[in-house]
């Protein structure tokens, strides 16, 4: 399914929809968002990519395995929780900075707590649906 | 203390990573570590005989009772003291035993964890830390019994083993915990001043009921005796280390140290002595008829801990004291006539003492303590520690409280004696006797690591046997005073003058000597007693296990059959279940139409597209067209979100439906060809389950939409989410503040999910590009 509309549209879709779904990151706190479904649009962006250019296009964008993306997530969402503890708090305590920051707005530990959840999802989708559809072709082939 | 329990462990660590080093030229080390311990605890054995001890606390779980927390006193001292004594012994000897196996760290790391464990269980004093040290026993002894994992017969055994203590185990916990409950703390020590509390509870019997499942299957006690023959797999020192002052006399470690809470009670003492007994005759004859000798030292350590058991529940001041002095005399000569068995075995290949005989002419040292060994195992006067402890044995049952029963107590030990002096010569003595086979004449000594220790404990129980006061001083008293609970006043002593308790003496060394001569097992005679085996408690419980399984395959035939409608068919028909009981409990709903509001046209046409989807999904035969239809629904649900005014969900319900259709439509390209398979009596049938989880779901919203909603949470959330995690939107808060632990492990859970999907495509790839 190789449809020049599609492509040259993606083409443009791609950034926009990663664009959009840091912004539902980013807003998640005090409107409808969040890292889950942030990290659920900027998969699907990867894969209408993969179904305008085929998969192994999207996967050399990626440059690495999306299955990377899984111990950094947990790992950022890791040091979200443990870093209170630094501070003498019990885990999980919200820290946030006293000044708002131009654009993005107030920025606390729970942010990235929510990037690590975000990059989870988005590792975790795409590595179900890439793996599935590559070996789908290697047996085509 | 504690360091002295966890060194074991710590070493055992130590051994994965440098277990190769180990293994060669620092080898000589793992021996020095029971070594340092036993200097440990006998420096402590003059202030234990002075009557005080030692208490020890570290936190560990305060908030559930489990602490680290430590006793030392006669009972833990003697059994610390047997345990890295003749632990030591046997780190020498198998040291010497597996040299050049390729498994030799391994092995060390397993006996250092059982070291261990078995010294965490006598030490303890919080009943939960026991359980624990109690179960890592079990496993320990499991890598140990199938240490020859090559061998089935071994594994069998060693699951065997695992399966009866691990079933025991699960006894013994729910007797502590219960227990615990009735006194209000798990300290042993102070479950002690709670005794009358637990005494006239009515659980009093269930508790010792479980406490001594727990205890007869950990000490082979009949009918679980079956394990312990079974476990004569394992490499011989483990064998010598595991029964004879180890592993199955934790379990009469047990019943002496509940004692004095739970002891002297009519229940308590009938089922230990009926219990002993029995196990004591039943073995003792056993023994008579094996010929291997690993077997008849295994049945004669059977007999051994029936003795003790007992002895325990006779329980009189006499009976304790005796008890305490087996402990030792039987840990001394088992050891012993184990590790000369091990050399044999190294030496000759063969256990069977129907084909031994006359190496004293070539192992003249081993014969040495093989016969002093069976000497105390027959209470040889005057010379020997068994002799003393056979008194003993025979002065508590003739001095039995109830008049009545003397005699039957004091013939049953009698025969048991008689039938392990038997046993201790055919082990002991038989093999070193007599003309020496041509083909052992090459035979020759080992190295000195392994004959001496036997050597020394051998000799030990002759020093102790003469000078008996010096083992009752240090060692014995100060137990038997701890289980009695306050000073037994026992001295020990070897002359007692011409009495009853001499004549039965001389009677049982006579009689085991007359039987010795005459009995000559063989192996139509063991073919004969085989026979017998179908009435047997090993064939039961076995037939018991494989009925589980039976049951277990049919369960799964049902159950888990593999298809996915038979999954999903079972699951709703169960919450149908579930959902129609709960619905008709909880009454009536009452439903005023009034309070409806009616629906507006965007619901109107929502529903209609839904519904329509629906009859797609159900009608159609095309996969692809199913999987779009129930897209369709997908977003049918998520305009009602929007609707109902929750945008969240809808943006979650959208992205997530998107992502199914994609990964159902990827899927679907590997599916075999479709076929039909329904026939009209399923599909009624579905219909009909389908449609009545419809119903009840409906019926379970009206019932909610009626019912007063506690509005107590969402009201905490809404109030505080601002306040405490600066958030305006309480969904997002909760998910990654309130409760954000809980996502931590939503995320985890998701990424197993991905490696699941990512390994089982990835390796079935590796496996065809093998072929």
């Amino acid at each position: 399914m190789k449809s020049p509309i599609l492509q040259s549209a993606t083409k443009y879709l791609l950034p926009i929809l990663l664009l959009f779904s840091f912004f539902l990151l980013l807003r998640g706190h005090y409107y409808p968002g969040g890292g889950f479904v942030g990290g659920l649009v900027a998969s699907i962006a990867f894969v209408l990519h993969s179904f305008a250019n085929g998969t192994e296009a999207t996967m050399k964008i990626l440059k690495r395995k999306p299955l990377s993306l899984i111990p950094i997530g947990l790992g950022v969402s890791a040091i979200s929780v443990t870093l209170p503890l630094l501070f003498g708090y019990p885990p999980m305590t919200g820290l946030w900075f006293e000044e708002p920051i131009p654009f993005i707005g107030m920025i606390g530990s729970s942010l990235f707590f929510d990037l690590g959840v975000y990059l989870v999802v988005i590792g975790v989708v795409l590595t179900i649906l890439f793996t599935i559809s590559l070996n789908n072709l290697e047996e085509k082939n | 203390m504690l360091l002295a329990v966890l060194s074991g462990l710590i070493f055992s660590i130590v051994l994965v990573f440098f277990g190769r080093a180990f293994k060669a030229k620092w080898s000589i080390l793992i021996p020095i570590l029971p070594t340092i311990l036993v200097i440990y605890f006998a420096q402590m054995i003059p202030t234990i005989s002075s009557g005080k001890g030692f208490l020890q606390h570290y936190d560990w779980v305060p908030s559930l009772g489990i602490n680290f927390e430590f006793q030392l006193d006669g009972l833990s001292s003697l059994f610390a003291l047997l345990i890295t004594g003749i632990g030591s012994c046997i780190f020498f000897y198998g040291r010497a035993y597996l040299k050049g196996h390729p498994y030799f760290d391994r092995f060390f790391g397993y006996l250092l964890l059982f070291m261990s464990a078995m010294l965490g269980v006598v030490l303890s004093n919080n009943i939960l830390l026991l359980f624990i040290f109690w179960e890592l026993t079990s496993i320990s002894s499991f890598f140990l019994i199938g240490f020859n994992n090559d061998s089935a017969d071994s594994r069998k055994s060693a699951i065997t083993a695992l399966s009866i203590t691990g079933i025991g185990g699960f006894f013994l916990l729910l007797a502590l915990v219960l227990m615990g409950n009735i006194a209000g703390t798990y300290t042993i020590t102070e479950l002690i001043q709670h005794r009358d509390t637990i005494l006239n509870h009515q659980f009093y019997p269930l508790i010792i009921g479980l406490l001594f499942i727990g205890a007869f299957t950990k000490s082979a006690q009949f009918p679980f005796h079956f394990w312990l023959p079974g476990a004569m797999k394992a490499p011989t020192p483990v064998s010598a280390y595991l029964h004879s002052a180890t592993m199955v006399k934790a379990g009469i470690y047990l019943l002496a140290r509940f004692t004095p809470i739970l002891g002297n009670h009519t229940y308590w003492n009938t089922t230990l002595m009926v219990v002993g007994g029995i196990t004591m005759l039943y073995a003792a004859i056993h023994s008579l008829f094996r010929i291997d000798m690993k077997a008849i030292l295994a049945y004669s350590t059977i007999s051994a801990l029936g003795i003790l058991t007992f002895l325990l529940g006779v329980g009189t001041k006499e009976a304790v004291v005796a008890a305490c002095v087996f402990i030792v005399v039987h840990a001394l000569y088992k050891a012993t006539l184990f590790m000369v068995t091990g050399i044999v075995d190294h030496e000759t290949h063969t256990r069977d003492i129907t084909v031994l005989g006359g190496l004293r002419k070539v192992l003249f040292p081993v014969a040495i303590a093989a016969f002093l060994a069976a000497l105390s195992s027959a209470g040889f006067p005057f010379l020997t520690f068994g002799f003393v402890g056979k008194d003993l044995i025979y002065e508590a049952t003739l001095h039995y409280t109830n008049a009545d029963w003397t005699w039957i107590l004091t013939g049953a030990t009698v025969a048991t004696n008689i039938a392990l002096v038997s046993a201790g010569f055919m082990a002991g003595i038989k093999p070193f006797v007599g003309p020496l086979p041509e083909k052992f004449e090459k035979v020759h000594l080992p190295y000195k690591a392994m004959w001496i220790p036997p050597l020394i404990l051998a000799i030990l129980g002759v020093f102790f046997g003469v000078l008996p006061a010096i083992a009752g001083d240090y060692f014995t008293t100060a137990a038997s005073n701890t289980i009695w609970g306050m000073n037994t006043e026992s001295y020990l002593k070897v002359w007692h003058g011409f009495n009853t308790v001499f004549t039965l003496s001389v009677v049982t060394l006579l009689g085991g000597t007359l039987i010795y001569a005459i009995n000559k097992p063989s192996l139509a005679k063991l073919a004969r007693i085989e026979k017998l085996n179908s009435i047997s408690p090993q064939r039961i419980i076995t037939g018991f296990a494989n009925d589980i399984v039976r049951v277990g395959h049919w369960y799964t035939g049902i159950f888990h059959n593999g298809y996915l409608r038979s999954y999903h068919f079972k699951i709703i028909l169960f919450a149908e279940a579930l959902l129609a009981y709960r619905l008709w409990m909880s009454g009536p709903i009452s439903l005023d139409m009034w309070d409806l509001t009616y629906p507006d046209l965007y619901e109107v046409a929502v529903i209609f597209i839904l519904i329509g989807a629906l009859y797609l999904v159900v009608s159609t035969a095309s996969r692809l067209t199913a999987v779009v239809a129930m897209s369709v629904i997908g977003y049918c649900i998520c305009l009602i979100f929007v609707i109902y005014s929750a945008p969240d969900l809808a943006m979650t319900q959208f992205t997530i439906d998107t992502l199914t259709t994609v990964l159902f439509v990827l899927v679907l390209y590997k599916l075999p060809p479709f076929i039909n398979m329904t026939n009209r009596g399923i599909m009624v049938r579905d219909a009909i389950v389908a449609t009545g989880f419809g119903i009840i779901l409906s019926l379970v919203a009206l019932k909610v939409w009626s019912e007063p909603i506690s509005t107590e949470i969402s009201d905490f959330y809404g109030e505080n989410a601002y306040l405490l995690a600066k958030g305006k939107n309480v969904v997002n808060v909760i998910l990654v503040d309130f409760r954000g632990i809980d996502t931590m492990f939503e995320t985890v859970v998701l990424s197993i999910a991905a490696l699941g999907v990512y390994s089982l495509i990835r390796l079935r790839l590796k496996s065809s590009e093998k072929e």
